[in-house]
């Protein structure tokens, strides 16, 4: 059992890091370790738990700006937003479910682990990503030093934008000790027009249309068939047929004119139907969570797959063709889930074969510990791109202490 | 300003260094006359100048590349530049360095309508890739008000705003992809077409590094589809407090406008003398709110937005009732620097960021330090944001009173960092806020901001003397003097 070092606040964390530095102890960083199955193994020799590290310190939900300990849960975050009609707009997934924890009510996970992995959701697509809300940050850097950069308010362009390099960074550039995001109102009413029986092509296509609307979509997901069918929402589990779905949010007129259009838009291409709010919100957080990839099917490896929208058909069909797994599309088409049989090549080759002359990037989101250690985790660089993000992280922790081997093997 | 040492030994090798890049870049693309050169001396901040060594006009990757690596070898220094719009004096010559000057990047490369992205060369204006999309109804978000002129290279470089960021973003939010070149010619690509690239977000730190990084060779942003339509709402307070409380009504109202501006008595009044937008005199302070979006969206908000501003105490309302009439509101406040450079034989607009809640006490200090340095002062505020104009105007003619702008400029820039706020929201730090960094970061903060410039470009070729105070050397800033079992174990709990 690795030993556990649980600094009580930013002062400790800073010693924790010079000793190991001291020691070339490297550490395994982390907040609740809901996310320990995303990246490669770590080898560390000790744990660096940051679990005391949490609490919002600062939130005036005027300034649209919340300020908070790294490892205040998520749960407790979505509370204060909501209790304040707020909420996260890049919509972090909870991959609580996909690793197998058991289903809560809350969110799992912390901010600084939802940053650290720059996690998203389907409004992705309208709103950005944690990096694009992350306004600010403390740290300890993998030198033992405590800095700074961004601040609390939301434009701003003082000194390099290090918060975007931390966000993404899986730990291993810095020990973050406070983190500031933005925050934006919650939207009035939410409802989701479907488009009943589309191929994957059609789907993409039609999807492409509403997203190059002034309809402003905020989510805009595509089910096959045989996806669908694993839904818990009664309009998918009984479709018996492929569904294409997407969200329309705001203010209650604005919502029943945009999603009219869209119905007509949609009626065009096949027989169309619309969820209120209840299923929508239900439905959208299967897909942000990939819900449809849990539960009997927890054995299977998982891939995440980020391309231009319009070659998600493409891809998948060359995914699919290659490995017989099963996928389902977010983000117009441009995010493409893909589940495998447990296989111990992870289907990596024909995963990377499959996006190499159209651009983009795979990410193995769910596999057994070993199979993580062997597969490259994440998309691999060309070499002087791969040199230079080297040289990044040394520029961090030249001594390799935080998180290493998370990202890359050897780093 | 102190700016580095010129390099005496690279200004006597001038002529070899222009037959080195003539070489590269055929033609005009050299220019080393010092008549010629004269146009490059200085950008948007126009208080320093300085002739550049030479200025290359490069048409391709393969000649950017090309010359970098040249100057990589021969130690020669680079100032990349844009339209040479920014405001902070990134683009500023040194008197040993190449001016690189990314003008001839001007074609507009991929629409791609079904993925909604535009690939164009860096030198394409901003309003060049709106211009390239809208009359299919697409539009390109982030609009600094020098939008004509400024390139989206140079946008990459500032991470501009505009009046829209708090609903569409900063530049950075929406740059998807570009191809750069390392000071040593390496050529690389960072993003695409796709969302977030695995791996360290380099793009991220890319946008808004003011040329320290890297050149940029081409950029793909998203384009958005134009709303369906927009109104304006005028609002006048009797205090600027009174204003910000507004702003911050609206915004818990779960409403986020497209655009919400504030202008102080000094700059209503400088506004309304030139465009005669016909705002409101006897006001303190004026509001504009603008709403886009579907027409029945923009309808029911905007009287929503009118319903709490009363209830703020609002004195003054007008809704546009027409696109000339909210484009008569907007007329004010675009035109607002030349309205006080009518006011005024100079003036300089300062940038900061401010916490919006903390407006009122900073323009009221802002009130008392024109009273100690006689100088008067108009302030336009993206309200939004909380990114603060403040046009300190003054008569360079005057002895001292050039000096005495700067520092008033300075103390307000202090004044923001001292609420919680950021010594620049839009314009960039340059030269013109590089003295003031240490009032924002601890050394340390510097030296890790620093030392992320040292993976990019290990010898500080890249527009030195810009953004930081000191220049460390790398191999310095990368020293680490570990004391192996030196360090007593950490006295944390531990399991």
């Amino acid at each position: 059992m690795t030993e556990i070092l649980k600094p009580e606040n930013a002062d400790q964390v800073l010693d924790a890091v010079k000793w190991a530095v001291s020691e070339a102890i490297p550490l395994d960083v982390r907040g609740m370790g809901s996310k320990a199955g995303f990246g490669r193994p770590v080898q560390a020799g000790r744990v660096l738990d940051l679990s005391n590290l949490a609490g919002i310190t600062d939130y005036d939900p005027g300034e649209l700006v919340m300020t908070m300990g790294p490892a205040t849960p998520m749960a407790e975050i979505e509370q204060a937003l909501a209790d304040a009609n707020q909420e996260l707009a890049f919509e972090p997934m909870d991959l609580g479910v996909l690793y197998g924890q058991a289903d809560g009510d809350g969110m799992s996970g912390t901010i600084g682990g939802v940053i650290a992995a720059n996690l998203s959701g389907p409004r992705r697509i309208k709103s950005g990503a944690a990096r694009d809300h992350f306004l600010g940050f403390s740290a300890v850097s993998g030198r033992g030093e405590v800095f700074k950069s961004g601040g609390r308010v939301m434009k701003n362009v003082t000194g390099f934008d290090l918060s975007k390099l931390m966000a993404g960074s899986f730990g291993t550039l810095a020990v973050m000790t406070e983190v500031s995001i933005k925050v934006l109102p919650r939207p009035e009413k939410t409802r989701t027009v479907l488009l009943m029986g589309a191929d994957d092509g059609d789907a993409v296509t039609a999807l492409s249309e509403a997203l190059g609307s002034s309809h402003e979509v905020a989510g805009a997901a595509h089910l096959p068939a045989s996806v669908a069918a694993r839904s818990a929402v009664g309009y998918f589990k009984d479709a018996g047929a492929a569904v294409t779905a997407v969200r329309i949010e705001g203010p209650g007129p604005s919502v029943e004119h945009r999603c009219t259009a869209l119905r007509e838009m949609f009626g065009k291409a096949g027989a169309v139907e619309e969820l209120h709010s209840h299923n929508s919100a239900a439905f959208w957080r299967e897909v942000r969570d990939a819900r449809f990839f849990c539960d009997d099917w927890q054995d299977r490896q998982v891939w995440r797959v980020s391309v231009a929208p319009m070659q998600g058909a493409e891809v998948a069909a060359r995914l699919k063709s290659a490995l017989d797994g099963e996928v389902y599309y977010d983000w117009g088409g441009g995010l493409i889930w893909l589940a495998l049989d447990a296989r111990e090549d992870v289907g990596a080759a024909s995963v990377r074969k499959a996006i190499a002359d159209i651009g983009g990037h795979a990410t193995l989101l769910r596999a057994a510990a070993d199979v993580r250690q062997a597969a490259p985790v994440f998309q691999p660089q060309p070499g002087p791109l791969a040199d230079l993000s080297k040289r990044v992280k040394e520029a961090f922790d030249p001594e390799g202490i935080l998180n290493p081997g998370r990202m890359v093997a050897g780093q | 300003m102190q700016m580095p040492e010129p390099d005496q030994g690279v200004i006597a090798r001038r002529a070899e260094i222009i037959a080195a890049m003539r070489a590269i870049v055929p033609g005009e693309g050299v220019i080393a006359d010092d008549a010629m050169l004269k146009a490059f001396e200085c950008d948007g901040l126009m208080a320093y100048r300085q002739l550049p060594l030479i200025v290359v006009l490069p048409e391709t990757t393969q000649q950017v590349s090309d010359i970098l690596r040249y100057c990589h070898e021969n130690n020669v220094k680079i100032v990349p530049r844009g339209a040479g719009t920014g405001l902070s004096g990134g683009a500023l010559p040194l008197a040993d360095a190449i001016t690189l000057g990314l003008t001839k990047f001007n074609r507009v490369l991929d629409i791609d309508y079904p993925n909604r992205c535009v690939v164009v060369q860096p030198g394409v204006t901003n309003l060049g890739v709106t211009k390239a999309v809208e009359d299919d109804g697409f539009y390109y978000a982030p609009d600094p008000s020098s939008q004509i002129a400024c390139s989206i290279g140079g946008n990459i470089a500032e991470n501009s705003g505009g009046v829209h960021c708090l609903k569409y973003g900063l530049t950075t939010n929406n740059v998807l992809g570009v191809e750069m070149v390392l000071m040593d010619g390496t050529v690389m690509r960072l993003g695409g077409k796709h969302l977030d690239p695995g791996g360290y977000d380099l793009l991220g730190v890319l946008t808004g590094s003011e040329g320290l990084l890297g050149v940029i060779t081409e950029v793909t942003v998203r384009i958005l589809k134009k709303p369906e339509t927009a109104r304006a709402v005028l609002l006048g307070f009797n205090s600027s407090e009174e204003g910000g409380n507004c702003v911050a009504a609206i915004i818990n109202a779960g409403i986020i406008p497209g655009g919400i501006e504030m202008m102080d008595k000094p700059a209503i009044h400088a506004t309304e003398e030139f465009v005669h937008a016909g705002y409101p005199l006897d006001v303190e302070a004026l509001l504009i709110v603008e709403l886009d979006g579907p027409v029945v969206e923009v309808d029911h908000l905007i009287e929503r937005v009118s319903e709490i501003a009363k209830a703020e105490g609002a004195v003054y309302s007008r809704i546009s009732e027409s696109e000339e009439e909210r484009a008569a509101f907007w007329s004010g406040r675009k035109n607002a620097f030349p309205a006080v450079g009518r006011m005024s034989p100079d003036y300089i607009c300062m940038d900061g960021t401010i916490p919006r809640n903390k407006l009122a006490l900073v323009l009221q200090r802002m009130t008392e330090m024109s009273a100690k340095y006689d100088l008067r002062v108009a302030n336009v505020f993206h309200a939004g944001d909380g990114n603060l104009h403040p046009l300190i105007m003054f008569d360079a003619n005057q002895p001292g009173e050039l000096d005495r702008a700067e520092e008033f400029g300075a103390d307000i820039l202090k004044l923001c960092v001292e609420v919680g706020g950021v010594l620049t929201g839009e314009h960039g730090v340059g030269v013109e806020k590089r003295d003031l960094m240490g009032e924002m970061f601890t050394e340390d903060d510097l030296k890790q901001q620093q030392r992320v410039k040292c993976a990019f470009d290990p010898n500080h070729q890249l527009n030195p003397g810009k953004v930081y105070p000191t220049l460390h050397r790398c191999a310095e800033l990368g020293r680490m003097h570990i004391s192996r079992g030196q360090v007593p174990f950490p006295d944390i709990p531990r399991f």
